[in-house]
C-alpha cells in the first residue's frame, strides 16, 4: 500500500497528471470534460478496442457465421462472451478463425481467408458471413474489402468485411461505427428491390442479454405493435434485410447505434427516438413515448393500461428494497453513457446517493448531461484506471458499484458490493420487473451477511 | 438415423467432413496472456502489453473470469501513428508513466502481433529508456500469430532466467529452483507444501500463490504480497538443481538456467495424477537425499486406498480430454493409472511432442485405436465425439457445450474455466490434487447414474 500513497498525493483529483481533465467534480466546476483522448501509453485502462466495439454489436446476429481474420486470440477472447440469447439458430456461438501464423503474416492473409470462406460456404451454408479484420491484418494490408467481394460473387452469398483494426484510434465507439457500416451494408436494399414499409418498429442498440429484447417485445405486442427486427439482439440475416420496411427505429445503446439511426432516416426517412427499458420510470416513460408516434387512441389506452398495472405490482417490492437502501452510496463505471445515466436514475428510485459516474466511451454533451443529473460533489470520470477508480471509491465511501467484469474483483477486494450491468449479467434487468430484479441485486450484493464476517476478520466490529 | 440437434453447436454437421483451414471453436489462445499470467508470479510486477490496449483489456478480463481477482496490466495504447512509425516512443512513454504513476518493482514487458510485425526491437528501445535507479525492466517477444498462451508462459519464465538470473560462484547445495509451468495458485501453493515437506529450500518462479488467490481484506493493494522476488529469481543461478514441471511451460526456462548458470534441469511432468506426483517426489529425494516424510506416504496410501474404493465407478470408461498439453499429458497418464480409457486426447496448442508422448503411454497400457491430436480444435474434438461417443469429457469450460450438445458427464479442468468458482484455489497437483480429481470424476458418473437410473434401479448406497 505504501506504493500508493505516492499516488494519492500526486494529483488534486487525478493519479496521472495529464489525466486531470478527465475528471470533473459536478456542480463545482464549469469545465467540459475531456473524453475523446486516446488513452495515456502505460496507463492501465479499462477501455476495450476497435475490433472489440465491432464484436460485441454484430455477433448476436444469430444465423450469420462471424469469421475474425487475424491470429487467433481475438476470435477466443470474443467467443461467446455477450451473453445474447437466441431464440432460433445458434451459428453465432461458435468461434470461427483464420488462425493466422507467421507465414501468413509475411505472405499475406488473403488466400487462407478466401479458403476459410469456401470452406464455411461449402459447410455450413450461412446466409452471411462477417469477415472481422484485427490488427495485424489491418497493418500488412490484407486487402479483405476484395476478397470479400470476390467471394460473394463466387458463392453467391453476403459475405461482409468489417473494418475493425484494433489500433485504430478512438477506442470501442469507432468498433461501433465499423459494426454500423457493416450491417448498412447488409440491409441496404439491392438495384430493384423494394422493403414495404409496415407499421412495426426496429428497436436499435438491444442485445437481448437476458432475453430482455423479448420483454420489450411482449409489452409492445400488448400495446398493439410489433418489432420488425432489433439490432441485433437475437436478429437474423433475413430479419435485418427487412429492416428498412419499419416505420420507426427506437434507440436504446446510443453509443453504438445513433449513426445507423440517422442512417436510416436519411436513407429510408425512418425517424428515430431514444428509449431505455432500465428502470421502472424510464420504461414507462419509453413505452408512452412510442404510444405517442402511433398517435392510437387504442394503443394509448392499451399503454397507460399496461403501465399501470405493472406499476402496481413492482410498487411493492420496490419498496421493500428501497428501505433497506436508502441513503446507502453507488457508483457507477459502466461503457456507455446512456446506460449511466438510467442507472443514475434507477438507484435514485432507490433513494440511493450516486457520488460517482464514469464510463469507457462517453462523449463530452453526455457527461454534461450527467453532470446535471448528479448532486453537487458526486465525481463524473472518463476512461478512468483502477487506481482512479480505488481512490475515489474509498473516499467517497462507497457501499455498492455499479459495472463490468474487470471492476467487480476491483469492488470486492475493498468490501464494496457490486452488480454487474455487462455481458456478465445474466438476468434480465429491463422493464418493470426487471427493475425489481436489479433492485434485489443490489440490495443482495450491499447488504450480505458476508460483509459482516469480514469485518470480524479484520477485529472492527 | 438423424439426430435430433439440440440448440448448441448446430455447426457441426451430420456426416464427417474434413476440417483444413482456421479454427472453428479454439482451444487455444495467443501467447501475450500466457505472458502476463507468467509476470503477475513475480513479486511487485506490473505486466505490460506492448499493443493496441484491446488486446491488454482482453486478456485481463480473460484471467480475471478465471481467477476471479484483480488483473492489472498496462498497455503501449497503440494508435495509427505508434503502428506506422513503430512502437519505440509509446514504449519509453509507457516505461515513464509506468514508474511514475503505479510504481512496480518490475516491469515485464511482452509483445502483440501488432508490435511484431512493425518489429519493434525491444532491447535497443529498453537501451535508450529511462528506467529508474532500483527497478527492473524484462521483456519477451510473443507473437500471437506463433505457439498458444502456453509458448508466451514459457517464454515469459525465460525472460526472467535472461535478465535475473545470476550464479554468483557461491553454490546452495540444499537449494532446489521449481518452474511449475502453467497452473492454478492453489496448485502452486501445495507444490510449495511439499517441497517444503521434504525439508529441501526452494525457490519457485512465477508463484502466483498470493497474488490471484490473495484474501478479502478490504484493503486493495496494487501488488499483493505473493510472487518470486527479483532477488529469489536472482538466486535461482545459485541452487543446485531445477524441477522443470511440464515441458511445454517450463523446460526453455530450466535448459536457459542450464547453460548460462550450470543449474542442472531434470524435466518433469506436472505433478497431477499418482505416478507424477511419485516421480516429482522422487526426484528431489534422490537429488538431495532426504527422507521422504511420514506424512507425504499418509497421503499416497489414501490416494492408493480411495482408488481401490472407488475404481469400481470408472474403470474400463472411455474419456475424452482437451486442454493445454502439459496438462493433458500428466491427466492421461492418471486417467490410465485409474484404468480408464482415454479415446480422444487434443491440445490447441502446436508440438508434435506432444502427440508422441500420449501415444507412448497409451502404446504401454496396451490402448488402441484412441485419437491423438496436437494443434486441433473442438471442431474436431466434436466431430470424433459425434462418430463415436464417449463416458466422460475432462477439459475447460470451452467443453461445456459438447456435453451439453452430446449429454456427456464433463469434468472441468485446465485453464480457463470461467464458469465455476474456488477451482484457482483447490490443487489438482499432488496428491491432494489426486484425490481432488477422483472425487470429480466419479462423482460426475455417479451423479450421471442417479440421473439416468429409472425408479427401480435408483440406489441409495453406490
Amino acid at each position: 500500500m505504501e506504493d500508493l500513497c505516492a499516488l494519492r498525493t500526486a494529483g488534486t483529483a487525478a493519479c496521472i497528471s495529464e489525466r486531470e481533465q478527465s475528471i470533473i467534480t459536478a456542480g463545482r466546476n464549469k469545465t467540459s470534460i475531456a473524453c475523446t483522448t486516446d488513452s495515456l501509453a502505460g496507463s492501465v485502462s479499462q477501455r476495450a478496442c476497435v475490433f472489440c466495439g465491432a464484436r460485441v454489436v454484430l455477433n448476436p446476429v444469430t444465423d450469420a457465421v462471424h469469421l475474425v481474420h487475424g491470429p487467433i486470440g481475438c476470435a477466443t477472447y470474443t467467443w461467446d462472451i455477450r451473453g445474447s440469447l437466441s431464440s432460433g439458430s445458434e451459428m453465432y456461438r461458435n468461434s470461427f478463425s483464420t488462425d493466422m501464423k507467421e507465414r501468413d503474416v509475411v505472405f499475406g492473409g488473403e488466400k487462407k481467408l478466401a479458403a476459410c470462406i469456401d470452406e464455411i460456404v461449402e459447410k455450413y451454408h450461412p446466409p452471411a458471413i462477417f469477415v472481422y479484420a484485427t490488427c495485424v491484418t489491418g497493418m500488412i494490408g490484407d486487402d479483405i474489402l476484395a476478397v470479400c467481394k470476390e467471394a460473394s460473387h463466387r458463392h453467391g452469398t453476403e459475405v461482409i468485411p468489417v473494418e475493425s483494426s484494433g489500433f485504430i484510434s478512438g477506442n470501442k465507439v469507432v468498433g461501433y461505427r465499423a459494426a454500423a457500416e457493416a450491417l448498412l451494408r447488409l440491409i441496404t436494399p439491392g438495384d430493384g428491390e423494394q422493403i414495404e414499409k409496415t407499421r412495426k418498429l426496429n428497436f436499435l442498440g438491444e442485445y437481448n442479454l437476458g432475453g430482455e429484447k423479448w420483454l420489450a417485445g411482449r409489452y409492445l405486442r400488448e400495446m398493439g405493435i410489433e418489432i420488425n427486427v432489433a439490432f441485433t439482439g437475437d436478429s437474423t440475416v433475413a430479419a435485418l434485410k427487412q429492416a428498412p420496411g419499419a416505420c420507426l427505429n427506437i434507440v436504446q445503446c446510443t453509443g453504438s447505434m445513433h449513426w445507423v439511426a440517422m442512417q436510416f432516416e436519411e436513407k429510408f426517412g425512418t425517424p428515430f427516438m431514444d428509449v431505455t427499458f432500465f428502470g421502472a420510470d424510464n420504461t414507462a416513460e419509453s413505452l408512452r413515448k412510442i404510444a405517442r408516434f402511433y398517435d392510437d387512441p387504442e394503443i394509448t389506452r392499451r399503454t397507460e393500461a399496461l403501465i399501470g398495472r405493472e406499476m402496481a405490482c413492482i410498487r411493492p417490492e420496490i419498496e421493500r428494497y428501497r428501505r433497506k437502501l436508502v441513503g446507502k452510496r453507488a457508483a457507477i463505471y459502466v461503457g456507455g453513457a446512456y446506460k449511466a445515466a438510467a442507472l443514475i436514475r434507477q438507484l435514485r428510485e432507490l433513494d440511493m446517493e450516486i457520488v460517482l459516474t464514469g464510463t469507457q466511451t462517453g462523449k463530452v454533451e453526455e457527461y454534461d448531461a450527467i453532470s446535471r443529473m448528479l448532486d453537487e460533489g458526486a465525481i463524473v470520470i472518463d476512461d478512468a484506471n483502477p487506481a482512479e477508480l480505488e481512490k475515489f471509491l474509498q473516499e467517497k465511501n462507497v457501499d455498492i458499484m455499479v459495472g463490468g467484469v474487470k471492476e467487480r474483483v476491483l469492488a470486492y477486494k475493498l468490501g464494496i458490493g457490486f452488480v454487474d450491468h455487462n455481458h456478465d449479467r445474466k438476468e434480465c434487468l429491463a422493464g418493470f420487473w426487471g427493475a425489481v430484479t436489479f433492485a434485489r441485486d443490489v440490495y443482495i450484493t450491499t447488504c450480505s451477511p458476508v460483509w459482516k464476517h469480514l469485518k470480524d476478520a479484520q477485529g472492527v466490529a | 438415423m438423424t439426430r435430433e440437434v439440440r440448440t448448441m453447436l448446430e455447426c457441426i454437421p451430420e456426416t464427417p467432413v474434413q476440417h483444413t483451414t482456421g479454427k472453428i471453436n479454439p482451444a487455444k489462445t495467443c501467447q501475450p496472456i500466457g505472458a502476463m499470467y507468467a509476470a503477475l508470479g513475480i513479486h511487485g510486477c506490473l505486466p505490460h502489453s506492448h499493443g493496441s490496449q484491446g488486446c491488454c483489456a482482453y486478456h485481463r478480463m480473460h484471467l480475471t473470469r478465471h481467477f476471479r481477482d484483480p488483473v492489472l496490466a498496462s498497455s503501449s495504447s497503440f494508435t495509427e501513428g505508434a503502428s506506422v512509425f513503430g512502437g519505440a516512443a509509446n514504449l519509453k512513454t509507457s516505461i515513464k508513466n509506468v514508474f511514475a504513476i503505479y510504481n512496480p518493482e518490475v516491469m515485464a514487458i511482452h509483445t502483440t502481433c501488432l508490435s511484431e510485425t512493425i518489429g519493434d526491437d525491444i532491447p535497443n528501445i529498453l537501451k535508450q529508456a529511462d528506467i529508474p535507479e532500483g527497478k527492473t525492466v524484462i521483456h519477451v517477444n510473443t507473437p500471437s500469430y506463433q505457439g498458444s498462451h502456453i509458448t508466451g508462459f514459457s517464454g515469459m519464465c525465460k525472460a526472467m532466467v535472461n535478465y535475473l538470473s545470476q550464479s554468483d560462484g557461491t553454490p546452495q547445495k540444499d537449494q532446489v529452483n521449481i518452474l511449475p509451468g502453467f497452473v492454478n495458485p492453489g496448485d502452486m501453493r501445495e507444490i510449495r507444501r511439499i517441497v517444503t515437506e521434504l525439508g529441501v529450500k526452494m525457490i519457485m518462479f512465477p508463484d502466483t500463490a498470493g497474488v490471484l488467490d490473495a484474501p478479502l481484506t478490504s484493503r486493495y493493494q496494487m501488488y499483493p504480497d505473493g510472487g518470486a522476488t527479483v532477488a529469489e529469481i536472482r538466486n535461482a543461478g545459485n541452487s543446485a538443481l531445477t524441477i522443470a514441471l511440464g515441458a511445454f511451460a517450463s523446460n526453455d526456462a530450466a535448459g536457459l538456467l542450464q547453460e548460462k548458470c550450470g543449474v542442472t534441469g531434470i524435466p518433469k511432468k506436472l505433478p497431477i495424477g499418482l505416478k507424477a506426483t511419485d516421480e516429482f517426489i522422487m526426484a528431489i529425494k534422490d537429488w538431495f537425499g532426504v527422507e521422504v516424510p511420514a506424512s507425504l506416504t499418509l497421503e499416497r496410501g489414501q490416494v492408493v486406498d480411495t482408488l481401490i474404493d472407488t475404481n469400481i465407478h470408472y474403470q474400463g470408461k472411455t474419456v475424452a480430454i482437451f486442454g493445454d498439453p502439459d496438462h493433458v499429458i500428466a491427466m492421461t497418464e492418471f486417467l490410465l493409472t485409474m484404468g480408464m480409457v482415454p479415446k480422444y486426447v487434443l491440445t490447441g496448442t502446436p508440438g508434435k511432442a506432444f502427440e508422441t508422448e500420449i501415444r507412448k503411454m497409451l502404446d504401454v497400457a496396451g490402448i488402441t485405436g484412441s485419437r491423438v491430436k496436437a494443434e486441433g480444435d473442438l471442431f474436431d474434438l466434436h466431430q470424433w465425439i459425434r462418430e463415436e461417443n464417449v463416458d466422460l469429457l475432462i477439459g475447460t469450460t470451452y467443453g461445456k457445450y459438447i456435453a451439453r450438445n452430446e449429454d456427456v458427464p464433463f469434468v472441468r479442468f485446465g485453464f480457463p474455466i470461467l464458469d465455476r468458482a474456488v477451482h484457482p484455489l483447490m490443487p489438482v497437483v499432488g496428491y491432494r490434487g489426486c484425490l481432488r480429481l477422483i472425487e470429480q470424476i466419479s462423482n460426475a458418473l455417479l451423479d450421471r447414474r442417479d440421473r439416468d437410473s429409472l425408479d427401480e434401479d435408483y440406489e441409495l448406497i453406490l
